[in-house]
């Protein structure tokens, strides 16, 4: 039995299924980020002190990293143009590029995580650390599973480019809009732990 | 593929580097800000402020908001209300329950 509007836009709301699909799964997302800012607004306002960020965690490394994850949504998305415009061996390029910059991402958290470690820095020790570890913890599981299925997309996924080009191309723009995401994360943790 | 189709993309590749560059910028800006050591409330203020131009530009660019069907603007309406009224709860926490118990 053939999927129903996997490609073709429905009568009713114009968009594709997977398009409405992805979108309710990442509203579940801000939800689910949204309790956790919450927990640490709360943590924060109740606690007597706070250390600023940038006197425990390493700035420049985050800054780096900062610039790593957007330079790969930008990738992602010239991926998907490169699909536009039937351009399936630039496509490629763009995408291992995105899968590479998350890789580069969870190395950079590794030294940092490693680091904290190394100097008795664990999420007990207190507060602060704790809702770090929480929230970058589940940032970067977000980093893997977006690179899971962009590796899937670079790799034995392309087949679906040949037989059906549309389809492969609504997968790819679906999963850029999840990779979308988890940079737009990003862009509200950095600030919030590291400088202020 | 039409020719208008390509000039389209080719146009939207041009937005996508411009907004690029415009994030890189943006993330220098905040480093920078952050060295100041402003007080705790204009820190936030102008971090968050920052924060949400960047957001705003990843969320309408990289992942076309800008131009959107309906439907997907309804849901995130939906979202934001309820994501602010999530974060309006530890705000409500703080004001020592006044929301809640009134004046007494």
């Amino acid at each position: 039995m053939e999927i129903p509007y996997t490609v073709e836009l429905r009568r009713d709301t114009g968009l594709n299924n997977g398009k409405i699909g992805i979108w309710l799964f990442l509203a579940s997302e801000v939800m689910l980020f949204g309790a956790l800012f919450a927990s640490y607004i709360l943590i924060r306002t109740g606690a007597p002190t706070w250390p600023r960020g940038d006197t425990i965690l390493n700035v420049p490394l985050a800054t780096f990293n900062t610039i790593v994850l957007i330079s790969s949504s930008v990738t992602m998305v010239m991926a998907w143009a490169s699909l536009m415009r039937h351009r399936f061996g630039t496509y490629r390029i763009y995408m291992g590029a995105t899968i590479l910059l998350g890789g580069v991402f969870l190395v950079v958290k590794y030294f940092e995580y490693s680091h904290k470690f190394e100097t008795g820095l664990f999420p007990s020790t207190n507060n602060f650390l704790a809702i770090y570890f929480t929230l970058t913890g589940l940032h970067m599981l977000h980093v893997m599973g977006g690179m899971a299925v962009n590796a899937y997309f670079w790799g034995p996924g392309a087949k679906l480019y040949k037989t059906n080009p549309e389809w492969f191309i609504n997968r790819v723009e679906h999963s850029g809009l999840f990779w979308h995401f988890v940079d737009l994360v990003w862009i509200f943790l950095f600030p919030t732990l590291y400088l202020l | 593929m039409t020719t208008d189709h390509a000039v389209d993309i080719d146009k939207q590749v041009r937005i996508y580097i411009t907004v690029f560059v415009s994030l890189m910028a943006l993330t220098i800006i905040t480093v920078a800000i952050s060295r100041f050591h402003l007080p705790i409330h204009l820190a936030v203020t102008v971090a968050l402020f920052v924060a949400i131009i960047k957001g705003s530009l990843v969320a309408c660019y990289f992942m076309h908001l800008i131009a959107e069907k309906k439907l997907i603007y309804a849901v995130l309406a939906l979202t934001a209300f309820f994501f602010a009224a999530l974060l309006a709860l530890p705000v409500i926490t703080h004001s020592d329950g006044f929301w809640i118990h009134g004046l007494h």
